[in-house]
């Protein structure tokens, strides 16, 4: 028998840092030091190390003053910091620092400097129930909410005992939930993400659905969602139409995962409220939506003309509302003149965009936009990126790749019947197109 | 909030924690009044207070005066107040440890508190104490919150005990606390196993030879089963204690992947790449042929690539281990291409990490995506994303040769835009090129040549000097652009010297009449006004190579490279497997082994993949597991750091296959003392490989503070006493290169004559042509094509005749040739149809060729395979023939056959008789076995050969006698 030789330490150190108004007086908002191997005052060697990073227009996640590594992410104006000086596992560290967001997020609304100060009791109690000596705890927030609450004063009777959730086997939904209509509303989300070459072609084009849940269901429903999943049906042996291959699916924590694995079926306890239950992708090929061509032609020391034609390439019958075609323009550009055969079109000389605009955009239609800009006669020797174009958009009542709810199966021990509702909306991911600019 | 305001108040005195002593001079009524407010009778004061107290705390001021005041607010049955002093005494405690005993007998009390919220807010607490002094105190309530009804507190209770471990080792194991928390892993709650799993691996590192985790298929087990059952992060822990375990065999690793692959679907990423990592490493137990194994490794991608859609840091992490997994198993994702291609608004990180992933896994089947994609990046405004795009299109060009050519216009057109990192970095990846494909693109060298004066990174300007070099016969100014690098050789950095050095020798073999003032400049710069040791010793031994044997001299520094591989800035294969082992922690993400950056983990194992225990392959290496069987295993590619210099290049490139006979001098140049160089030292050292003697200054480099002080004696008889190159300068034999025969006469064809023959070299298959043209009128446009052939001959580049041939003109060109063509078998084997076209007429002949061409260099057999192979051999496969009137010795035969590839593996002598048993490996994988008896005083040979392909056996006896004879 082999010995194994496990070396897998986790984080140290969760630090927030702020930033304020100059770069200069980062500080440190809030610390709490989880195992003690990391000397506190490592933390004033990671400004400097940023900086230099961001001079250089090389920042990296991960950075490391002698034997201390940072590990950050930043969050509005926040820099949330971890260091550790083992080999820590970084992936966990920035998941974690993520949920660390999420948590203060749903706890404050905001998280920022402010909401920081002003709660800064309840900070330090959260970040004592996440974290043990570098081993992340409890981070379901509905679940901290329980007994971590604002309002000290309020719960205190209340908090005389830990909630049987948070070492439960189901850690996500408490017991005794109440409502007097029973009821699971499904909103199946398909965001296209989209890459087109200058010269047109499609490089790369993909599918990211999420299936979300609002539950409001008594007791301990058990639920189980059924779609039209080929794999399933390949499984069943049945054959009821069309069904997607969904190429990788990734489950809320409240999915049986094995059960998933050995027969393809969605059965799970649901959180109470809001929740992503599971997202995935697939791979097919579809055409774009919305497809744009533009012509865009630059004279040096006068103008720029802009040409944007777009087409929407889905079903007459649908609609794709609050259509916004965003075309970069050099940074230099002065006096836009906008022509559009629909909607309309502005000038964003902030983040250098003509921002075209049309509330409706029905399948099958095409709409024009032209614009001039002045260019000044001295030219801004900077080098410029290129942008692409990008596209934003949302199409109610459709899927793209044609996923389906069949059915939700509501089962609680109290026999109540529950009501499933299913809304299904298309919308642009990350939808662009690169222009010849 | 009052604590609130007070927070801001004081942040706008300072920033630093570390400023915290002028806090407490100078605002030291404050301290005064906060005492007063913590002894105060009223509850809410006495809160309100500790919340002021912990505020100044929070922006760094020094509390720690108050210590007693607020350790006498601990008896209180409010919650929040209980957990600001607690908090208060985490970050105090250590700097009043005699105060800190104080705190204990509540926290004995509060361990035993009806209110399990009170009890594991205490026992968590305890642990973060770091006295010593109180930890004694603390085992009783530990052991009894062990033991707790209530899993929150267990699970608290375990975390402690690696806490408690951390401060002191010895008194948890005298108190046993470690056979308490391995009892927990068979706790019926899921949180206490992954607590009691995370506690006890962090207790194990601290242990490397504690058999603490005790993992066995029952223990492995329970991990399994919890596994389904706890939170995100306890799957995290669960699964980096399961990467630990070495399965007994292939069914216990196949029934825990199993287990493990429902994973892949978890919405954290972390859960997912922790179970990646036991993936990756169990199934280096699976046999290949296993349905399973495809499985698997079909399961992997989709995950892998869904981490492209997670936040930025995360994708980050992501991309650093794919990149391993990549060089790992390359089939994984192999299809999945498009999903690296770069965003815009991808952070620069992820975009660097995306380009490298591109061209690993850049082939034939995608280049052309790929460097479209590249071309579109290069043009962007991020100058280290450009210049990483740059290097990618000549990474690309070396790697998939049917796109080399494509590569090079691209980087022509890049070149044209005349931006200045564009035009330098592309001019150090056409260097890279030139070693690859060299004779086949240096048209270009007058573009490259343009651009001379734009160049000011000595990168750029060593690697354009070396072209310069390499080429100067055909730049006709060679002389003039490498002396207006002269002027200002003391300014220039030491790449450049060097390479300087190095081209201008090179100009002067070539081109000796007109160039003899300009080397005898470099020499003296180079040994005389310099200081450094590998210039002056480079110089010094080009001044006595060239001095004593210009022939010599010549063989030496203008010898056939070897060509440099394509596989670039691997990692090395049991570096790799530590770092698959790591996946998802820092090493993972630095691509360096844990004990590289964590302090005192030096000593500690390094991890390892287990070995395959399926049946057959036995205890094989798994990275040869795919050689089994005949073929010759890879030979594993060389590495060229990405951002290497010139010098890091060349030195690397003494391990790149193929390469040509004799010892490779790296070694030998590591070991330099001094002495070893000479005498014989110096035969290896300049033997064949190093061509292009940069590499010899690299050596030399290597150990510049040994050099022997002798050295700095000036120029003159000592030197000649140093380097003893008597009939030192020992070259390999050549290949065996039949005389030009006529193979079109000119009647034939029009007035065109073709002759010409076959030769290789430096492992590259040349044709080598003349062409006449007996005719009156100009001949142009000539192009070749090849029939197919026994061994899929085909011209690797076309015909290169740029310049039209005129009446009685001949011209000679050399065309290289690979072997991947079509295949069709010919009769002889070796018979090859060639057409060739021109301006007039399509001509057609056929030749045929020495198989010894064929005969590539990785041919040497290991000893035991040709034994085996050799009894493998069915007897009937067996023919032999006789080599008559042959006056070599056994050695001399031996060192000429090998010249052709032909390697001599062992020699036996029986009663005067030398056998001699050698390996031969043709271009399409077939191995030919030979046994060649020599007996003393005989010039008959007889010469057996065995070879699964039976008919190529008269080629390879008729290139025995053709080598043996010449």
């Amino acid at each position: 028998m082999q010995i194994s030789r496990p070396r897998q330490p986790y984080s140290a150190v969760i630090v927030f840092l702020s930033l304020l108004i100059s770069p200069l007086t980062l500080q440190v908002l809030i610390c709490r030091n989880y195992k003690g191997d990391v000397d506190m005052a490592e933390i004033d060697h990671f400004l400097p190390l940023l900086m230099t990073q961001e001079e250089e227009g090389l920042t990296c996640p991960i950075m490391s003053h002698g034997n201390v590594h940072f590990l950050w992410i930043k969050h509005t104006n926040l820099y949330l910091v971890a260091t550790t000086n083992k080999n820590s596992n970084a992936s966990l560290v920035y998941a974690f620092l993520y949920k660390v967001v999420e948590v203060f997020t749903e706890y404050f609304t905001e998280l920022e400097e402010e909401s920081i100060q002003d709660n800064f009791v309840v900070v330090y109690e959260l970040l004592d129930e996440l974290m043990d000596f570098g081993f992340p705890q409890t981070t379901d927030s509905k679940i901290l909410q329980e007994y971590i609450t604002q309002e000290g004063t309020k719960l205190e009777v209340a908090k005389t005992k830990v909630p049987t959730t948070v070492t439960n086997a189901v850690s996500w939904r408490s017991e005794g939930i109440k409502y007097k209509k029973n009821e699971v509303f499904i909103d199946v989300i398909e965001s296209i993400n989209l890459l087109v070459n200058a010269n047109g072609s499609v490089m790369s084009s993909d599918i990211v659905g999420t299936v979300k849940l609002k539950t409001m269901l008594s007791g301990m429903p058990e639920l189980r969602l059924g779609l039209n999943d080929r794999a399933l049906f390949a499984l069943t042996g049945r054959d009821k139409g069309k069904t997607v291959t969904m190429e990788d699916v990734k489950f809320h924590q409240c999915v049986r995962l094995s059960r998933f694995e050995s027969d393809r079926t969605i059965s799970f306890i649901p959180p109470d409220g809001e929740s992503e239950l599971m997202s995935y992708r697939i791979n097919t090929h579809v055409k774009p939506l919305i497809w744009i061509e533009s012509v865009i032609e630059k004279f040096s020391h006068s103008r720029v003309e802009i040409m944007v034609k777009a087409k929407g390439q889905f079903k007459k019958q649908s609609v794709a509302n609050n259509v916004e075609v965003r075309v970069p323009v050099p940074s230099d550009a002065d006096s836009p003149k906008f022509k559009t055969s629909t909607g309309h079109a502005k000038y964003v000389p902030e983040k250098n965009l003509a921002v075209w605009t049309i509330k409706s955009f029905p399948g099958g239609k095409e709409f024009l936009m032209r614009a001039s800009f002045g260019l000044p006669s001295v030219e801004n020797d900077e080098m410029e990126g290129k942008p692409p174009i990008t596209v934003n958009f949302e199409i109610p009542y459709f899927t793209v790749s044609g996923i389906q709810v069949r059915y939700m199966k509501i089962i609680e021990k109290s026999g109540y019947q529950a009501l499933p509702w299913v809304r299904y909306i298309t919308q642009s991911g990350d939808y662009q197109l690169r222009s010849n600019f | 909030m009052e604590w609130a305001n007070q927070l801001c108040e004081n942040r706008q005195f300072g920033s630093k924690m570390t400023d915290s002593k002028y806090f407490t001079t100078t605002k030291k009524g404050e301290i005064f009044e906060l005492k007063a407010e913590l002894n105060s009778d009223k509850k809410e004061k006495k809160k309100e207070a500790v919340k002021k107290v912990i505020a100044s705390m929070t922006v760094g001021k020094d509390v720690s005066a108050l210590f007693p005041d607020v350790v006498n607010c601990m008896q209180t049955d409010n919650l929040e107040l209980k957990k600001l002093v607690y908090l208060y005494l985490m970050n105090y405690a250590k700097s009043q440890p005699d105060m800190a005993i104080m705190a204990v007998n509540t926290f004995v009390k509060d361990c035993e508190d009806p209110n399990p919220l009170i009890r594991a807010l205490a026992v968590r607490t305890m642990g973060c104490i770091r006295v010593d002094k109180i930890t004694e105190y603390l085992c009783e309530p530990l052991r009894k919150c062990l033991k707790d009804e209530d899993p929150y507190v267990r699970k608290t209770a375990a975390v402690c005990v690696a806490k408690l471990h951390d401060i002191n080792a010895q008194l948890v194991e005298d108190q046993g606390f470690l056979d308490t928390l391995k009892d927990l892993i068979s706790d019926s709650n899921p949180m206490v196993v992954a607590n009691a799993v995370a506690a006890l691996s962090e207790i194990a590192e601290s242990h490397p030879n504690s058999n603490l985790l005790d993992l066995n298929p029952q223990s492995i087990n329970k991990l399994l089963t919890a596994l389904n059952e706890c939170t995100e992060w306890g799957q995290i822990f669960i699964l980096d204690c399961l990467a630990n375990y070495t399965p007994r065999d292939d069914r216990e690793s196949q029934s825990i992947c199993e287990r493990v692959t429902p994973r892949l679907s978890h919405a954290n990423s972390a859960v997912v790449l922790s179970a990646v990592k036991v993936l990756m490493k169990f199934m280096e137990m699976l046999p290949k042929d296993l349905d399973y194994y495809g499985t698997l490794l079909k399961k992997l991608a989709p995950p892998l690539v869904t981490l492209l859609s997670a936040e930025p840091e995360l994708q980050y992490v992501a991309l650093r281990n794919i990149n391993l997994i990549v060089q790992k198993r390359p089939e994984i994702l192999k299809h999945e291409m498009k999903v690296f291609f770069v965003k815009y608004n991808d952070p620069i990180y992820v975009k660097l990490e995306k380009l490298d992933i591109m061209i690993r896994l850049a082939s034939q089947a995608n280049i052309a995506q790929v460097l479209a994609e590249l071309k579109e990046y290069a043009t962007e405004v991020d100058v280290d994303f450009v210049r990483k795009a740059v290097r990618a299109i000549g990474r690309c060009a070396i790697k998939v040769e049917q796109s080399a050519e494509r590569c090079v216009s691209t980087l022509l057109d890049l070149i044209q835009t005349k931006v200045n990192y564009v035009v330098q970095e592309a001019i150090v990846v056409i260097k890279d090129i030139f070693r690859k494909y060299p004779n086949k693109y240096e048209s270009v060298i007058a573009t490259l040549c343009e651009n001379l004066d734009s160049l000011d990174e000595p990168e750029a300007r060593a690697a354009m000097i070396w072209i310069v070099g390499e080429y100067a016969e055909r730049i006709d100014n060679a002389d003039e652009l490498l002396e207006s690098f002269l002027e200002g050789f003391h300014d220039e950095s030491t790449q450049v010297q060097l390479q300087l050095l190095t081209a201008i020798v090179k100009l002067f073999l070539k081109k000796p009449t007109e160039t003899q003032e300009l080397v005898q400049q470099v020499l003296s710069l180079a040994t005389q006004d310099s200081d450094n040791p590998d210039l002056r010793d480079r110089g010094y031994i080009y001044w006595r190579l060239l001095s004593t044997d210009p022939v010599a001299a010549k063989e030496v520094v203008l010898a056939e490279k070897p060509l440099i591989s394509e596989e670039t800035d691997l990692i090395e294969p049991t570096l790799l497997e530590e770092l698959i082992c790591h996946i998802g922690t820092l090493a993972s993400v630095y691509h360096k082994p844990p004990s590289a950056f964590v302090e005192g983990s030096r000593g500690v194992m390094h991890k390892r993949l287990p070995a395959r225990t399926g049946s057959g392959e036995g205890t094989e290496c798994p990275d040869v597991g795919n050689a089994a069987g005949g073929s010759a295993p890879e030979a594993a590619p060389s590495i060229i750091p990405s951002q290497g210099d010139l010098l890091g290049d060349l030195l690397n490139l003494d391990l790149a296959p193929p390469t040509t006979t004799g010892p490779t001098p790296s070694t030998s140049g590591m070991q330099m003392g001094g002495m070893d160089l000479l005498g014989g030292g110096l035969d290896s050292l300049l033997g064949g490989d190093i061509g292009g003697s940069p590499a010899m200054g690299a050596g030399f480099g290597a150990a510049p503070t040994v050099m022997p002080a002798s050295l700095n004696a000036p120029v003159g008889g000592g030197l000649g006493d140093l380097f003893d190159l008597g009939g030192g300068v020992g070259m390999p034999m050549g290949a065996y290169i039949p005389p030009k025969t006529v193979w079109l006469p000119a009647m034939k064809a029009k007035g065109l004559e073709i002759s010409g023959t076959f030769a290789r070299r430096a492992g590259v298959i040349q044709m080598e042509l003349v062409l006449t043209n007996k005719a009156m009128s100009v001949m142009t446009d000539f192009a070749i094509q090849f029939n197919r052939n026994s061994f899929g001959l085909a011209p690797a580049g076309p015909l290169q005749v740029l310049t039209p041939l005129g009446p009685n003109q001949t011209i000679e060109v050399s065309l290289p040739l690979s072997t991947v063509g079509p295949v069709m078998k010919m009769d002889p084997l070796n018979n090859l149809q060639v057409a060739v076209k021109n301006n007039i007429d399509v001509f057609y002949f056929s030749c045929q060729y020495p198989i010894s061409m064929l005969f590539v260099e990785d041919g040497k057999m290991e000893r035991q395979v040709f034994l085996a192979t050799w009894k493998d051999i069915p007897n009937d496969n067996e023919s032999q023939f006789q080599i008559q009137d042959c006056h070599l010795n056994s050695e001399a035969a031996s060192n000429k056959l090998q010249g052709s590839n032909i390697f001599t593996i062992a020699k036996r002598t029986v009663e005067g008789q030398d056998m001699l048993y050698m390996s031969i490996k043709l271009s399409n994988g077939i191995w030919v076995l030979a046994e060649l008896k020599v007996q003393a005083g005989n010039p008959n040979y007889t010469i057996s050969l065995k070879c699964r392909a039976p008919e190529v056996s008269q080629c390879v006896f008729q290139c025995y006698e053709a080598v043996l004879k010449n």
